[in-house]
Protein backbone atom coordinates (compact mmCIF):
# COMPACT_ATOMS: atom_id res chain seq x y z
CA UNK A 1 0.00 0.00 0.00
CA UNK A 2 1.88 3.18 -1.11
CA UNK A 3 -0.14 6.37 -0.80
CA UNK A 4 2.48 8.53 -1.59
CA UNK A 5 3.34 7.53 -5.25
CA UNK A 6 3.68 10.70 -6.56
CA UNK A 7 5.02 12.89 -4.02
CA UNK A 8 8.49 11.89 -4.30
CA UNK A 9 10.26 14.02 -7.28
CA UNK A 10 12.44 17.30 -8.06
CA UNK A 11 9.96 18.84 -10.59
CA UNK A 12 8.65 22.74 -9.69
CA UNK A 13 5.15 21.65 -8.70
CA UNK A 14 7.48 19.18 -6.61
CA UNK A 15 9.14 21.90 -4.94
CA UNK A 16 6.65 24.48 -5.06
CA UNK A 17 4.93 25.46 -1.52
CA UNK A 18 2.13 22.99 -0.61
CA UNK A 19 -0.28 26.09 1.02
CA UNK A 20 -0.49 27.91 -2.54
CA UNK A 21 -0.61 25.01 -4.65
CA UNK A 22 -3.90 23.43 -2.37
CA UNK A 23 -5.25 27.20 -3.03
CA UNK A 24 -4.78 26.86 -6.79
CA UNK A 25 -6.15 23.81 -6.78
CA UNK A 26 -8.82 24.69 -4.96
CA UNK A 27 -9.39 27.52 -6.97
CA UNK A 28 -9.29 25.57 -10.39
CA UNK A 29 -11.24 22.99 -9.37
CA UNK A 30 -14.39 24.93 -7.86
CA UNK A 31 -14.16 26.83 -11.57
CA UNK A 32 -14.59 23.73 -13.59
CA UNK A 33 -17.17 22.38 -11.09
CA UNK A 34 -18.98 25.02 -11.93
CA UNK A 35 -19.17 25.12 -15.50
CA UNK A 36 -21.88 24.53 -17.79
CA UNK A 37 -20.42 24.90 -21.52
CA UNK A 38 -18.11 22.21 -22.64
CA UNK A 39 -15.58 24.51 -24.08
CA UNK A 40 -14.07 25.67 -20.42
CA UNK A 41 -13.31 22.90 -19.11
CA UNK A 42 -11.68 21.47 -22.31
CA UNK A 43 -9.15 24.38 -21.47
CA UNK A 44 -8.96 23.37 -18.11
CA UNK A 45 -8.40 19.78 -19.35
CA UNK A 46 -6.21 21.56 -21.28
CA UNK A 47 -4.09 23.56 -18.37
CA UNK A 48 -4.31 19.84 -16.33
CA UNK A 49 -2.13 18.21 -19.12
CA UNK A 50 0.40 20.96 -18.96
CA UNK A 51 0.51 20.88 -15.08
CA UNK A 52 0.89 16.78 -15.29
CA UNK A 53 3.93 17.89 -17.82
CA UNK A 54 5.21 19.99 -15.66
CA UNK A 55 5.49 17.86 -12.45
CA UNK A 56 6.85 14.74 -15.09
CA UNK A 57 4.52 12.11 -12.89
CA UNK A 58 4.96 8.71 -14.14
CA UNK A 59 2.06 8.44 -17.08
CA UNK A 60 1.58 4.65 -16.25
CA UNK A 61 0.55 4.88 -12.98
CA UNK A 62 -1.12 8.13 -13.81
CA UNK A 63 -3.31 6.21 -16.56
CA UNK A 64 -4.01 3.36 -13.81
CA UNK A 65 -5.89 6.20 -11.87
CA UNK A 66 -7.57 7.67 -14.57
CA UNK A 67 -8.82 4.15 -15.38
CA UNK A 68 -10.37 3.81 -12.18
CA UNK A 69 -12.19 7.51 -12.21
CA UNK A 70 -13.28 6.52 -15.97
CA UNK A 71 -14.92 3.02 -14.67
CA UNK A 72 -17.18 5.71 -13.10
CA UNK A 73 -17.38 8.27 -15.58
CA UNK A 74 -18.62 4.96 -18.07
CA UNK A 75 -21.39 4.58 -15.98
CA UNK A 76 -22.80 7.60 -16.90
CA UNK A 77 -22.19 7.09 -20.72
CA UNK A 78 -24.05 3.69 -20.23
CA UNK A 79 -26.89 5.90 -19.01
CA UNK A 80 -27.28 9.39 -19.78
CA UNK A 81 -27.71 9.62 -23.73
CA UNK A 82 -30.28 6.88 -23.42
CA UNK A 83 -32.57 8.79 -20.24
CA UNK A 84 -31.95 12.91 -20.71
CA UNK A 85 -34.53 14.18 -22.97
CA UNK A 86 -32.95 16.62 -26.16
CA UNK A 87 -32.96 16.40 -29.45
CA UNK A 88 -32.77 12.73 -30.98
CA UNK A 89 -29.14 12.22 -32.90
CA UNK A 90 -29.21 8.34 -33.27
CA UNK A 91 -31.61 5.60 -33.27
CA UNK A 92 -31.16 2.07 -32.47
CA UNK A 93 -34.04 -0.41 -32.31
CA UNK A 94 -36.18 0.94 -29.23
CA UNK A 95 -33.07 2.97 -27.92
CA UNK A 96 -33.15 6.65 -28.58
CA UNK A 97 -29.77 8.82 -28.25
CA UNK A 98 -30.33 12.57 -27.20
CA UNK A 99 -27.60 15.01 -27.92
CA UNK A 100 -28.54 16.57 -24.48
CA UNK A 101 -27.64 13.37 -23.08
CA UNK A 102 -23.96 12.86 -24.81
CA UNK A 103 -23.30 16.58 -24.28
CA UNK A 104 -24.42 15.97 -20.58
CA UNK A 105 -21.92 12.55 -20.48
CA UNK A 106 -18.85 14.65 -22.19
CA UNK A 107 -19.40 17.43 -19.60
CA UNK A 108 -19.17 15.13 -16.68
CA UNK A 109 -15.91 13.62 -18.20
CA UNK A 110 -13.73 16.51 -19.13
CA UNK A 111 -15.44 18.22 -15.48
CA UNK A 112 -13.92 14.81 -13.77
CA UNK A 113 -10.45 13.61 -15.60
CA UNK A 114 -9.34 17.78 -15.47
CA UNK A 115 -9.97 17.79 -11.50
CA UNK A 116 -8.27 14.91 -11.11
CA UNK A 117 -5.47 15.14 -12.80
CA UNK A 118 -5.70 18.85 -11.39
CA UNK A 119 -5.19 16.91 -7.61
CA UNK A 120 -2.37 14.81 -9.31
CA UNK A 121 -0.14 17.56 -10.29
CA UNK A 122 -0.79 20.26 -7.39
CA UNK A 123 -1.84 17.95 -4.44
CA UNK A 124 -0.44 14.83 -5.04
CA UNK A 125 2.82 15.97 -5.92
CA UNK A 126 3.36 16.89 -1.42
CA UNK A 127 3.34 14.13 0.70
CA UNK A 128 0.69 13.76 3.21
CA UNK A 129 2.69 14.79 5.96
CA UNK A 130 3.32 17.98 4.08
CA UNK A 131 -0.92 18.34 3.68
CA UNK A 132 -1.57 18.13 6.96
CA UNK A 133 1.15 20.84 7.81
CA UNK A 134 -0.01 22.97 4.79
CA UNK A 135 -3.52 22.90 5.58
CA UNK A 136 -3.00 23.47 9.28
CA UNK A 137 -0.71 26.52 8.01
CA UNK A 138 -4.16 27.76 5.77
CA UNK A 139 -6.06 27.82 9.34
CA UNK A 140 -7.57 24.98 8.98
CA UNK A 141 -9.53 23.92 12.25
CA UNK A 142 -6.54 21.60 13.85
CA UNK A 143 -9.00 19.07 14.80
CA UNK A 144 -9.24 18.32 11.00
CA UNK A 145 -5.43 18.14 9.91
CA UNK A 146 -4.69 16.36 12.93
CA UNK A 147 -7.14 13.50 12.06
CA UNK A 148 -5.55 13.13 8.90
CA UNK A 149 -2.25 13.04 10.11
CA UNK A 150 -3.21 10.37 12.90
CA UNK A 151 -5.13 8.28 10.48
CA UNK A 152 -1.78 8.78 8.31
CA UNK A 153 0.36 7.81 11.01
CA UNK A 154 -1.67 4.67 12.19
CA UNK A 155 -3.14 3.22 9.20
CA UNK A 156 0.03 1.61 8.20
CA UNK A 157 -0.07 -0.15 11.60
CA UNK A 158 -3.48 -1.24 11.42
CA UNK A 159 -2.79 -2.33 7.89
CA UNK A 160 0.12 -4.61 9.34
CA UNK A 161 -1.68 -5.79 12.36
CA UNK A 162 -4.77 -7.17 9.69
CA UNK A 163 -2.18 -8.69 7.94
CA UNK A 164 -0.55 -10.31 10.21
CA UNK A 165 -4.13 -11.96 11.42
CA UNK A 166 -4.83 -12.95 8.19
CA UNK A 167 -1.10 -14.21 7.45
CA UNK A 168 -1.79 -16.48 10.30
CA UNK A 169 -5.11 -17.73 9.22
CA UNK A 170 -3.24 -18.63 6.01
CA UNK A 171 -0.76 -20.37 7.26
CA UNK A 172 -3.09 -22.53 8.99
CA UNK A 173 -4.37 -23.78 5.86
CA UNK A 174 -7.52 -21.23 5.72
CA UNK A 175 -8.80 -20.84 2.06
CA UNK A 176 -11.47 -18.37 1.28
CA UNK A 177 -14.69 -20.01 -0.23
CA UNK A 178 -18.43 -18.65 0.11
CA UNK A 179 -19.17 -20.99 2.97
CA UNK A 180 -20.41 -19.44 6.37
CA UNK A 181 -17.17 -20.62 7.92
CA UNK A 182 -15.25 -18.12 5.76
CA UNK A 183 -17.51 -15.35 6.70
CA UNK A 184 -17.07 -16.09 10.12
CA UNK A 185 -13.09 -15.78 9.45
CA UNK A 186 -13.34 -12.69 8.28
CA UNK A 187 -15.68 -11.28 10.45
CA UNK A 188 -13.39 -12.28 13.37
CA UNK A 189 -10.17 -10.83 11.54
CA UNK A 190 -12.73 -7.61 10.87
CA UNK A 191 -13.41 -7.72 14.78
CA UNK A 192 -9.53 -8.51 16.12
CA UNK A 193 -8.35 -5.58 13.93
CA UNK A 194 -11.17 -3.41 15.33
CA UNK A 195 -10.13 -4.58 18.87
CA UNK A 196 -6.44 -4.01 18.35
CA UNK A 197 -7.44 -0.54 16.92
CA UNK A 198 -8.93 0.57 19.77
CA UNK A 199 -6.40 -0.36 22.20
CA UNK A 200 -3.69 0.68 20.19
CA UNK A 201 -5.80 3.99 20.15
CA UNK A 202 -5.50 4.25 24.03
CA UNK A 203 -2.10 3.54 24.41
CA UNK A 204 -1.48 6.28 21.67
CA UNK A 205 -3.29 8.72 24.34
CA UNK A 206 -1.95 7.49 27.15
CA UNK A 207 1.85 7.79 25.71
CA UNK A 208 0.57 11.69 24.92
CA UNK A 209 -1.18 12.57 28.03
CA UNK A 210 1.93 11.19 29.65
CA UNK A 211 3.28 13.97 28.16
CA UNK A 212 1.90 16.33 29.25
CA UNK A 213 -1.29 16.65 26.10
CA UNK A 214 -4.09 18.77 27.18
CA UNK A 215 -5.77 18.98 23.77
CA UNK A 216 -3.84 21.52 22.27
CA UNK A 217 -1.73 20.95 19.22
CA UNK A 218 0.99 22.42 18.12
CA UNK A 219 1.97 23.16 14.69
CA UNK A 220 5.83 24.12 13.87
CA UNK A 221 6.32 27.06 11.79
CA UNK A 222 6.70 25.81 7.66
CA UNK A 223 9.22 27.21 5.34
CA UNK A 224 9.16 31.02 3.96
CA UNK A 225 7.45 31.21 0.81
CA UNK A 226 9.36 32.00 -1.53
CA UNK A 227 8.78 34.17 -5.17
CA UNK A 228 8.57 31.11 -7.08
CA UNK A 229 5.67 30.33 -5.23
CA UNK A 230 4.03 33.02 -5.75
CA UNK A 231 4.35 33.33 -9.24
CA UNK A 232 2.75 29.52 -9.15
CA UNK A 233 -0.52 30.76 -7.43
CA UNK A 234 -0.29 33.70 -9.84
CA UNK A 235 -0.53 31.50 -12.68
CA UNK A 236 -2.79 29.08 -11.57
CA UNK A 237 -5.21 31.80 -10.67
CA UNK A 238 -4.68 33.14 -14.28
CA UNK A 239 -5.91 30.00 -15.55
CA UNK A 240 -8.78 29.50 -13.13
CA UNK A 241 -8.91 33.30 -14.71
CA UNK A 242 -9.08 31.99 -17.97
CA UNK A 243 -11.61 29.34 -17.71
CA UNK A 244 -13.88 31.23 -16.14
CA UNK A 245 -14.29 34.35 -18.77
CA UNK A 246 -14.47 31.31 -21.52
CA UNK A 247 -17.63 30.14 -19.60
CA UNK A 248 -19.05 33.12 -19.40
CA UNK A 249 -18.19 35.01 -22.43
CA UNK A 250 -17.68 31.91 -25.04
CA UNK A 251 -20.24 30.08 -27.33
CA UNK A 252 -21.61 27.20 -25.78
CA UNK A 253 -20.38 24.40 -27.51
CA UNK A 254 -21.64 20.64 -28.40
CA UNK A 255 -25.26 19.93 -29.04
CA UNK A 256 -27.59 21.19 -26.71
CA UNK B 1 16.91 14.04 44.48
CA UNK B 2 13.58 13.42 43.39
CA UNK B 3 12.11 10.12 45.40
CA UNK B 4 9.20 8.07 44.70
CA UNK B 5 7.29 5.98 47.37
CA UNK B 6 4.56 3.30 47.22
CA UNK B 7 2.75 2.38 49.75
CA UNK B 8 0.93 -0.61 50.76
CA UNK B 9 -0.10 -0.63 46.61
CA UNK B 10 -2.88 -3.40 45.72
CA UNK B 11 -4.84 -3.87 42.31
CA UNK B 12 -6.75 -6.41 41.27
CA UNK B 13 -8.58 -7.36 37.82
CA UNK B 14 -12.13 -6.79 38.09
CA UNK B 15 -13.49 -10.11 38.47
CA UNK B 16 -10.13 -11.68 38.41
CA UNK B 17 -7.05 -12.60 40.45
CA UNK B 18 -5.24 -10.29 42.07
CA UNK B 19 -1.65 -8.73 40.80
CA UNK B 20 -0.27 -7.07 44.13
CA UNK B 21 -0.73 -7.12 48.18
CA UNK B 22 -0.07 -4.46 49.55
CA UNK B 23 3.02 -3.86 47.67
CA UNK B 24 5.67 -1.26 49.03
CA UNK B 25 8.93 0.24 46.68
CA UNK B 26 10.63 2.89 47.39
CA UNK B 27 12.56 4.80 43.68
CA UNK B 28 14.93 7.18 43.26
CA UNK B 29 18.22 6.37 44.73
CA UNK B 30 19.21 2.87 42.50
CA UNK B 31 18.55 1.57 39.10
CA UNK B 32 15.99 -1.13 39.52
CA UNK B 33 15.64 -4.10 37.45
CA UNK B 34 11.91 -5.83 37.40
CA UNK B 35 11.79 -9.40 36.31
CA UNK B 36 8.88 -11.80 36.35
CA UNK B 37 6.99 -14.07 34.85
CA UNK B 38 4.28 -12.80 31.85
CA UNK B 39 0.85 -11.61 33.35
CA UNK B 40 2.59 -10.90 36.69
CA UNK B 41 1.82 -7.12 36.64
CA UNK B 42 4.83 -5.64 36.11
CA UNK B 43 3.54 -3.23 33.32
CA UNK B 44 0.43 -2.73 35.24
CA UNK B 45 2.86 -1.22 38.19
CA UNK B 46 4.22 1.10 35.91
CA UNK B 47 0.75 1.92 34.73
CA UNK B 48 -0.13 2.47 38.38
CA UNK B 49 3.11 4.64 38.87
CA UNK B 50 2.14 7.04 35.80
CA UNK B 51 -1.49 6.99 36.60
CA UNK B 52 -2.83 5.48 34.05
CA UNK B 53 -4.31 2.43 36.40
CA UNK B 54 -5.73 3.43 39.74
CA UNK B 55 -4.78 0.81 42.33
CA UNK B 56 -7.63 -0.59 44.74
CA UNK B 57 -5.69 0.68 48.04
CA UNK B 58 -2.72 1.62 49.03
CA UNK B 59 -1.03 5.35 47.81
CA UNK B 60 1.80 7.09 45.29
CA UNK B 61 4.12 9.78 47.37
CA UNK B 62 6.73 11.80 45.48
CA UNK B 63 8.69 13.86 47.78
CA UNK B 64 6.99 12.85 50.23
CA UNK B 65 3.36 14.16 49.33
CA UNK B 66 0.41 12.09 48.08
CA UNK B 67 -0.34 12.79 44.43
CA UNK B 68 -3.97 12.77 44.83
CA UNK B 69 -5.36 15.51 41.98
CA UNK B 70 -4.68 16.48 38.70
CA UNK B 71 -2.32 19.00 39.30
CA UNK B 72 -0.08 16.33 41.59
CA UNK B 73 -0.57 13.71 38.51
CA UNK B 74 0.72 15.60 36.32
CA UNK B 75 3.41 17.01 38.16
CA UNK B 76 4.86 13.56 38.24
CA UNK B 77 4.44 12.88 34.95
CA UNK B 78 6.44 15.66 34.21
CA UNK B 79 9.50 13.83 36.89
CA UNK B 80 8.60 10.71 35.47
CA UNK B 81 9.81 9.85 32.28
CA UNK B 82 7.52 6.17 31.02
CA UNK B 83 9.24 4.62 27.82
CA UNK B 84 6.29 2.20 26.69
CA UNK B 85 7.01 -1.63 25.31
CA UNK B 86 6.04 -0.64 21.39
CA UNK B 87 7.55 2.68 20.42
CA UNK B 88 4.76 2.67 17.82
CA UNK B 89 2.21 3.90 20.62
CA UNK B 90 4.77 6.38 21.74
CA UNK B 91 5.89 7.74 18.14
CA UNK B 92 2.94 9.42 16.67
CA UNK B 93 3.60 13.25 15.30
CA UNK B 94 4.75 12.58 11.36
CA UNK B 95 8.25 13.47 11.64
CA UNK B 96 10.71 12.97 14.57
CA UNK B 97 11.45 16.64 15.21
CA UNK B 98 7.47 16.89 15.56
CA UNK B 99 7.49 14.19 17.75
CA UNK B 100 10.60 15.24 19.94
CA UNK B 101 8.93 18.70 20.59
CA UNK B 102 5.45 17.54 21.57
CA UNK B 103 6.71 17.39 25.41
CA UNK B 104 8.31 20.73 25.44
CA UNK B 105 5.58 22.49 23.68
CA UNK B 106 2.92 20.70 26.09
CA UNK B 107 4.92 22.08 29.10
CA UNK B 108 4.54 25.62 27.82
CA UNK B 109 7.82 26.31 25.31
CA UNK B 110 7.46 27.99 22.50
CA UNK B 111 8.43 26.84 18.83
CA UNK B 112 12.39 28.18 18.70
CA UNK B 113 13.26 27.05 22.80
CA UNK B 114 11.19 23.62 22.10
CA UNK B 115 12.75 22.97 18.86
CA UNK B 116 16.53 23.83 20.30
CA UNK B 117 15.48 21.42 23.39
CA UNK B 118 14.58 18.77 21.05
CA UNK B 119 17.74 19.14 18.75
CA UNK B 120 20.01 18.65 21.60
CA UNK B 121 18.48 15.51 22.77
CA UNK B 122 18.85 14.31 19.67
CA UNK B 123 22.21 15.22 19.43
CA UNK B 124 23.06 13.77 22.44
CA UNK B 125 21.25 10.45 21.65
CA UNK B 126 23.79 10.51 17.97
CA UNK B 127 20.11 11.13 16.36
CA UNK B 128 20.53 14.74 15.16
CA UNK B 129 20.12 13.32 11.32
CA UNK B 130 17.09 12.13 11.99
CA UNK B 131 15.15 14.91 12.86
CA UNK B 132 13.14 15.48 9.21
CA UNK B 133 13.02 11.95 8.95
CA UNK B 134 9.63 10.41 8.82
CA UNK B 135 8.61 8.19 11.87
CA UNK B 136 6.72 5.46 10.75
CA UNK B 137 9.33 4.66 8.48
CA UNK B 138 11.96 4.22 11.13
CA UNK B 139 13.17 1.17 11.72
CA UNK B 140 12.68 -0.68 14.81
CA UNK B 141 15.78 0.11 17.11
CA UNK B 142 15.58 3.79 15.40
CA UNK B 143 12.11 3.68 16.77
CA UNK B 144 12.87 3.05 20.14
CA UNK B 145 15.65 5.00 20.60
CA UNK B 146 14.04 8.22 18.94
CA UNK B 147 11.06 7.36 21.81
CA UNK B 148 13.40 7.32 24.26
CA UNK B 149 14.73 11.12 22.97
CA UNK B 150 10.85 12.13 23.42
CA UNK B 151 10.98 11.51 26.78
CA UNK B 152 14.54 12.21 27.77
CA UNK B 153 14.05 16.00 26.23
CA UNK B 154 11.20 16.52 28.91
CA UNK B 155 14.46 16.37 31.63
CA UNK B 156 12.83 13.70 33.65
CA UNK B 157 14.29 12.52 37.33
CA UNK B 158 13.35 8.89 37.26
CA UNK B 159 13.06 6.87 33.93
CA UNK B 160 10.64 3.74 33.71
CA UNK B 161 11.85 1.63 30.95
CA UNK B 162 8.83 -1.28 30.13
CA UNK B 163 10.95 -4.17 28.11
CA UNK B 164 13.37 -1.62 26.26
CA UNK B 165 15.39 -4.27 24.53
CA UNK B 166 12.45 -6.04 23.04
CA UNK B 167 13.38 -6.82 19.42
CA UNK B 168 16.48 -4.98 19.07
CA UNK B 169 19.22 -6.08 17.23
CA UNK B 170 22.96 -6.59 19.12
CA UNK B 171 24.19 -3.34 17.75
CA UNK B 172 21.23 -0.91 18.53
CA UNK B 173 20.86 -3.13 22.43
CA UNK B 174 24.62 -2.24 22.89
CA UNK B 175 24.05 1.28 22.43
CA UNK B 176 20.96 1.55 24.57
CA UNK B 177 23.41 -0.25 27.47
CA UNK B 178 25.86 2.53 27.12
CA UNK B 179 22.68 5.53 26.79
CA UNK B 180 21.62 4.26 29.85
CA UNK B 181 25.17 4.01 31.70
CA UNK B 182 25.85 8.13 30.47
CA UNK B 183 22.91 9.11 31.50
CA UNK B 184 22.69 9.16 35.61
CA UNK B 185 19.22 9.02 36.40
CA UNK B 186 17.78 6.31 38.84
CA UNK B 187 15.30 4.22 36.91
CA UNK B 188 13.04 0.87 37.04
CA UNK B 189 13.67 -1.37 34.38
CA UNK B 190 11.21 -4.27 33.02
CA UNK B 191 13.10 -7.41 31.03
CA UNK B 192 13.57 -10.82 30.73
CA UNK B 193 16.60 -9.84 29.47
CA UNK B 194 19.32 -10.78 32.23
CA UNK B 195 22.51 -9.84 30.71
CA UNK B 196 21.03 -6.30 30.20
CA UNK B 197 19.82 -5.77 33.44
CA UNK B 198 22.81 -6.91 34.86
CA UNK B 199 24.73 -4.41 33.04
CA UNK B 200 22.12 -1.42 33.70
CA UNK B 201 20.71 -1.86 37.33
CA UNK B 202 22.00 -1.81 40.67
CA UNK B 203 19.42 -4.25 42.27
CA UNK B 204 16.87 -6.58 40.63
CA UNK B 205 13.60 -7.64 41.77
CA UNK B 206 11.19 -10.42 41.18
CA UNK B 207 7.72 -9.96 41.06
CA UNK B 208 5.97 -13.08 41.96
CA UNK B 209 2.46 -13.83 42.90
CA UNK B 210 2.53 -10.08 44.31
CA UNK B 211 5.24 -9.84 45.74
CA UNK B 212 8.20 -8.05 45.31
CA UNK B 213 11.90 -10.06 45.75
CA UNK B 214 14.96 -8.68 46.02
CA UNK B 215 17.00 -10.95 43.81
CA UNK B 216 20.21 -12.46 45.45
CA UNK B 217 22.90 -10.70 43.92
CA UNK B 218 24.96 -12.03 41.03
CA UNK B 219 26.99 -15.10 41.75
CA UNK B 220 30.00 -16.32 39.18
CA UNK B 221 28.98 -18.97 37.33
CA UNK B 222 29.91 -20.75 33.82
CA UNK B 223 28.25 -22.58 30.95
CA UNK B 224 29.77 -24.08 28.23
CA UNK B 225 27.50 -23.09 24.91
CA UNK B 226 27.98 -23.42 20.87
CA UNK B 227 28.61 -20.63 18.92
CA UNK B 228 27.34 -22.64 15.70
CA UNK B 229 27.09 -19.30 13.80
CA UNK B 230 30.84 -18.77 14.02
CA UNK B 231 30.85 -15.93 11.43
CA UNK B 232 28.47 -13.80 14.02
CA UNK B 233 30.14 -13.89 17.23
CA UNK B 234 28.21 -12.48 19.84
CA UNK B 235 29.53 -10.33 22.89
CA UNK B 236 29.93 -11.87 26.06
CA UNK B 237 29.22 -9.92 29.40
CA UNK B 238 31.70 -8.75 31.55
CA UNK B 239 31.96 -12.14 33.75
Amino acid sequence: MNLECFSAGSSPLHRADVRLKMIGAFLLSVTVALCYSLSAPLLALGVALLLLGSARLPLVKVGRRLLVVNLFTLLFWLTLPFTVPGRTVMEAGPLVVSGAGINLAALITVKTNAIVLIFMALVATSGVTAIGHGLAGLKVPPRFCMLLLFTYRYIFVLQQEYQRLRRAALLRGFRPATTMHTYRTYGNLLGMTLVKSWQRGRRVQQAMELRGFQGRFYVLEGRPLAAADWGLLALLFGAALGVACMELLGAPGGWS
Amino acid sequence: MTALLLEDISFCHPGGGCLFHHLKLAIGAERVGFIGPNGSGKTTLFHIIMGLLKPDSGRILLDGRQVNDVRAWRQLRRQVGFLFQDADDQLFSPTVLEDVTFGPLNMGDDGPTAKAKAMATLESLDLAGFAGRITHQLSGGEKKLVALATILVMAPEILLLDEPTNNLDMATRERLVAILADLNLPMVIISHDFDFLAKSTDIIYSLDHGHLHRSESSHLHSHPHAHIYGDHPHAHGGY
